[in-house]
């Protein structure tokens, strides 16, 4: 059986979850917050794309987007998280809920709950034919430009000045803060790059599935946080690798076809559960020493 | 700071509690799609001291059915705006149409009819979406309200509900005629089935086509995708591999532009078939300049007839209206549907001379009216006599229908 | 002298509040029978009284014993689907399992029975569930369960079991709340009983809850919620503690879960989303975490701030500012969301906090403002 157009989907999807695992990931890292409202944010993004493509040319659209999304990002961060950074997880948590909720009320409200169409980008949405499989050209630059990002933000976190305060940040907090660290600004640098990857990630998304409805960010927000739990939080490469495999996975599961196809959404919480009893902190995730 | 947004809070919620108590009486909530038209002719007159007799519109306004919904409700609006006076009892009545909302959701369908049925309505008018008709009739069973569905085809919609009246064809009907259509016309003997998990209509619609296709001595790979799946491109390979030579897909719009797209993107290179729902210019916005063949059955075809002009100079005539007939003024076959289905109700209420429920109810068992759609009549379960079906294929060019033939069964 | 008085004083009060408890039941006896039956409040006691329920039961894990579970619909579901399948009237079984030939299930058994088996269910599955999950810290316990609550959700949907559970198909004819209501002779209703049903139900399960939290069990759990590594130093079994929270919060879930089905009258599992998790969790943090009177509170708030006092929001008019450009549908659901974001942003504890209703706090707040009264008189005098 030919299994390069599922391959190629997989890797495809794949790419697009890992920009927005990686959010997830840097979030968990420095806050232990799971950001419910990051796929939704995502989701936002192709809104904003599909109704400043209507009035702008696509060459100032798509840099406009970039930017709207991180400033939705940080105001989110800014007004739900940083007043509840004292109070405890659960309540953060909530919060996060709730901004989702608002994020796709509003997206429902403004939208009609009509699914718009996401407007087709020349050159990328193009369709090409690699060994005898048809499909998209943006299938095959997702990946490649999903791991240039992830070198960029490796380089990023090691080398640079910031990224050694995120570093100590997500390593000890309270420590990081009595060392003079602006913990209020490097978390919202981290909010900020989730936003910005998250954003990228909804423009090569949306060409390839080019529906956009208000729900369209919470399965995949799901599956990039459980890839990002796959690969071991805090850790970037941990995330992007888990997003590949997960959706190379899923794609493999619908070819089986008949019974299974059902399960395809469900096999990443399979995969979840069986990660989480058998290695819990993931496949790359730093030692961590539980202290009594 | 605090005890003042406690405060107004409180006293938000406490003005709202009291409007909700008293607005059962007296709460005209004009229709949504229709943007102040409509609302200006209804809110008016309830004032005036005129009689007024309300009907329910009870559509799936948001969420995966939000397209095919606002569209139906166009029909029932237009109708309204048409004839929306009675005569009852030598007296005048003026139709008022209360909305509401089903979120195409069966969990959030029992309450939302149960807020219909506190406005006082006579006679509920929809839904579009089978699944949310078969939650929401027990509802309005209990309440004796007759309902009046006139694009839900599942066979279970009607089936031991009495007060459940449908006008259009039914499953096992449409089944037929599709994979009559697939055998006979496109000659295919090997068919991929792809319907969507968790909806009563796709695999409802799904289940009678592959039963009647295997039954012709076709060959059918049948599979199911889970509900907000925007990925099908594993769909489309899984066809081809199979060596499918037709591709049916009973799915609403919503998952429908992603087929369409994707089939167009890998070059699926086999005709795709489909049900009603597909009637809708989505589709034809979708698959307007691609290169793929798709086929549909559906209720209606407008022809320009001086009803469809009218119907679509009154769509043009309103931004908001353009905008819930998805941009352009293609008819779509619910809204016509719609529109005889209003007026099947108002033959009804004449004939029960009454705005008693259980009159309308009794009476439209025994309704004959005639059409734009065809000629109307229902029999014991409450379906409507129909045997005929409108095949239509989108035209890739211009990104219209194109009329094909009418097919019948029996 | 004062041991007796005190004894006495906490019989009074214990009397007070069995009072209220009964009063409420009698107002809605009362209500039913007096207020038309299309009436909004209806849906509002019905629903709010099941949501209680299950808030109570999401509370009892979450706020008592700290557990961070996501996975309530998926025990719902389990619930719902059971109380379904075992009650549907065998005359009903062929048309509403139309695509599987009637089904393979051909016998009825009783609602009290079914309502138990329903619960009897979902504490099977939380059980199997919790064997591994309940290892796992706070957030991943959150994302575990929430995963299990989806996988349950696509398994309830495959055709495989589609005998048995009717795939993507609705499950409706079983018993519902109306079947409850005493007809007379002429075959009208002459006592209506719909709404006082879920209320009986609901309030026998919230009160075993209430007992169990009250015990030395509650006691244990609650250690566990505020310091696990302490309360395993002072001999609480870690897992066997949370394992029966888990199970017993699934029972409840599960009868919470049936009870919903007899309310809507037709059920599917694609609609126990984890959307519906999240609203429960949103009641229990609006009502307090740790608070079954604010559980309580906070649904009947809820339900009816999103069904009924809102319902304007979508329909042009609202307080008699009419804006249909505004007021369209969806808009209730914003101003609601915003509501839930104020609620979580500026008041943390919710409507009760950690405590209980108790009409002693109300007495001694009204005497202390008497007694303020008082004494600012007496200075006056004295002046």
């Amino acid at each position: 059986m030919d299994y390069l157009p599922y391959l190629l989907a997989g890797v495809s999807v794949g790419g697009q979850y890992a920009l927005i695992a990686i959010g997830y990931t840097m979030v968990y890292g420095i806050l232990r917050l799971i950001n419910f409202a990051h796929g939704d944010i995502f989701m936002a993004a192709g809104l904003i794309m599909i109704y400043l493509c209507t009035a702008l040319p696509l060459a100032v659209s798509i840099p406009l987007v970039l930017l709207i999304t991180v400033a939705i990002g940080f105001v989110i961060e800014r007004a739900a998280y940083m007043p509840l950074r004292e109070a405890p997880r659960m309540s953060v948590m909530i919060s996060a809920i709730g901004v989702s909720y608002l994020i796709q009320n509003l997206a429902l409200y403004l939208t009609g709950g009509l699914a718009k169409p996401y407007i087709s980008i020349p050159w990328i949405s193009d369709t090409i034919t690699i060994l005898g499989a048809t499909t998209r050209r943006v299938t095959v630059i997702t990946p490649i430009l999903t791991i240039l990002l992830m070198i960029a933000l490796i380089l990023l976190i090691k080398k640079t000045k910031i990224g050694m305060a995120m570093r100590a940040v997500s390593r000890d907090f309270d420590t990081s803060r009595l060392m003079g660290i602006r913990v209020n600004n490097v978390i919202s640098v981290t909010f900020i790059i989730g936003s910005l990857l998250a954003a990228i990630g909804s423009v090569l998304y949306f060409t390839n599935y080019t529906a956009v409805v208000p729900t369209s960010g919470q399965m995949p927000g799901l599956k990039a946080f459980v890839a990002a739990v796959f690969g071991g939080i805090g850790s970037i490469p941990g995330a992007v690798l888990g997003a590949f495999l997960i959706g190379i996975c899923e794609n493999l599961i619908k070819s089986g076809g008949g019974a299974w196809t059902n399960f395809s959404d469900a096999f990443t919480f399979v995969l979840l559960i069986a990660v989480l009893l058998v290695r819990p902190t993931g496949l790359f995730a730093e030692k961590k020493i539980d202290k009594v | 700071m605090k005890r003042i947004l406690a405060l107004s809070l409180a006293l938000l919620l406490t003005f709202a509690a009291f409007a909700g108590c008293s607005g059962a009486s007296d709460n005209s909530a004009g229709t949504p799609a229709s943007g102040g038209t409509a609302a200006a002719g209804d809110s008016g007159n309830a004032a005036s001291g005129d009689k007024i007799i309300k009907l329910g519109v009870f559509e799936s306004l948001s969420g995966d059915n939000g397209a095919g919904g606002k569209q139906e409700t166009l029909g029932w609006v237009y109708a309204n705006s048409v004839q929306p006076t009675i005569v009852i009892g030598g007296e005048t009545y003026t139709i008022v149409l209360e909305t509401v909302d089903n979120e195409s959701s069966t969990d959030k369908a029992p309450s939302a009819a149960q807020s219909l049925v506190s406005r006082g309505v006579s006679a509920v008018l929809g839904s579009y979406g089978s699944a949310v008709c078969i939650a929401s009739s027990a509802v309005f069973d209990q309440a004796g309200l007759p309902m009046l569905t006139v694009s839900a085809t599942n066979p279970q919609v009607t089936a031991d509900n009495d007060n459940v009246f449908r006008l259009c064809f039914l499953d096992p009907f449409q089944g037929t005629v599709l994979a009559d259509y697939a055998y006979n016309t496109l000659g295919a003997t090997n068919a991929y089935v792809l319907s969507k998990q968790g909806d009563d209509y796709s695999a409802g619609l799904a289940n009678y086509f592959v039963k009647h296709f295997e039954e012709l001595g076709g060959k059918v790979t049948d599979e199911q995708f889970p509900q907000g799946n925007t990925d099908f491109s594993s769909y489309v390979a899984n066809a081809k591999a199979a060596g499918a030579q037709v591709f049916f897909s009973p799915v609403s719009t919503e998952a429908a532009s992603n087929i369409i797209d994707q089939a167009n993107a890998q070059a699926l290179g086999i005709p795709i078939l489909a049900g009603d729902t597909w009637d809708s210019n989505v589709i034809t916005q979708a698959g307007k300049g691609k290169d793929i063949e798709v086929t549909i059955d559906t209720f209606y075809q407008e022809s320009g007839t001086p009803f469809d002009v009218a119907f679509k100079e009154w769509i043009s005539a309103d931004p908001q209206r353009l905008a819930d007939n998805n941009g352009d003024d293609t008819l779509a076959a619910f809204s016509v549907m719609a529109y005889d289905g209003y007026f099947t109700m108002l033959e009804a209420i004449k004939a029960a001379d009454s705005t008693d429920s259980a009159a309308i109810q009794a009476a439209l068992s025994g309704v004959k009216y005639d059409g734009q759609t065809g000629a109307i009549a229902f029999d014991d379960t409450g379906d409507a006599l129909r045997n005929s079906a409108y095949i239509k294929k989108v035209n890739t060019t211009d990104g219209t229908w194109e009329f094909l033939e009418v097919a019948t069964v029996g | 002298m004062n041991n007796i008085k005190h004894r006495r004083n906490k019989k009074i009060l214990t009397a007070v509040n069995v009072a209220l408890l009964l009063a409420i039941y009698v107002a809605v006896f009362v209500a039913e029978q007096v207020l038309p039956q299309t009436s909004m409040l209806f849906v509002v006691l019905k629903k709010g009284s099941i949501y209680a329920l299950i808030a109570v039961s999401m509370n009892l894990l979450n706020g008592f014993t700290g557990l961070f579970s996501l996975g309530q619909a998926g025990f719902m579901l389990i619930g719902a689907y059971v109380y379904g399948i075992f009650t549907i009237p065998e005359e009903f079984r062929q048309s509403v399992y139309q695509y599987f030939d009637g089904g393979v299930i051909h016998f009825t058994v009783p609602v009290v029975i079914a309502l138990v088996m329903a619960g009897a269910a979902a504490a099977i599955f939380a059980a199997l569930i919790g064997l591994p999950v309940l290892r796992l810290k706070s957030d991943y316990l959150a994302i575990a369960t929430l995963g299990f609550a989806e996988i349950l959700r696509a398994l309830f949907q495959w055709k495989i079991i589609g005998p048995v559970t009717n795939g993507s198909n609705l499950l409706r004819k079983f018993p519902n709340f109306n079947d409850f209501n005493i007809k007379g002779a002429d075959g009208k209703v002459a006592v209506y009983l719909s709404t006082l049903i879920p209320f009986i139900v609901a309030g026998i399960c919230i009160l075993l809850i209430v007992l169990l939290i009250r015990s030395s069990y509650g006691r244990a759990f609650r250690a566990i919620r505020d310091d696990e590594i302490a309360a395993e130093a002072m001999g609480v079994n870690l897992f066997k503690h949370k394992q029966l929270a888990f199970v017993i919060s699934s029972f409840f879930a599960g009868v919470g879960g049936a009870l919903l089905a007899m309310y809507q009258m037709a059920i599917q599992a694609n609609a126990f989303t984890s959307a519906m998790t999240y609203e429960i969790l949103l009641i229990v943090v609006i009502g307090g975490l740790g608070s079954v009177t604010g559980s309580c509170l906070g649904s009947f708030l809820f339900i009816a701030a999103s069904e009924w006092w809102l319902r304007g929001l979508d329909g042009g008019t609202f307080l008699g500012i009419n804006a249909p450009g505004i007021f369209r549908a969806g808009f209730r659901k914003v101003v609601f969301a915003v509501i839930i974001m104020l609620v979580v942003l500026f008041y943390r504890k919710g409507i009760m906090g950690d405590s209980e209703f108790s009409a002693k706090r109300i007495a001694e707040r009204f005497r202390r403002i008497f007694m303020k009264r008082k004494s600012k008189i007496e200075v006056v005098e004295n002046e």
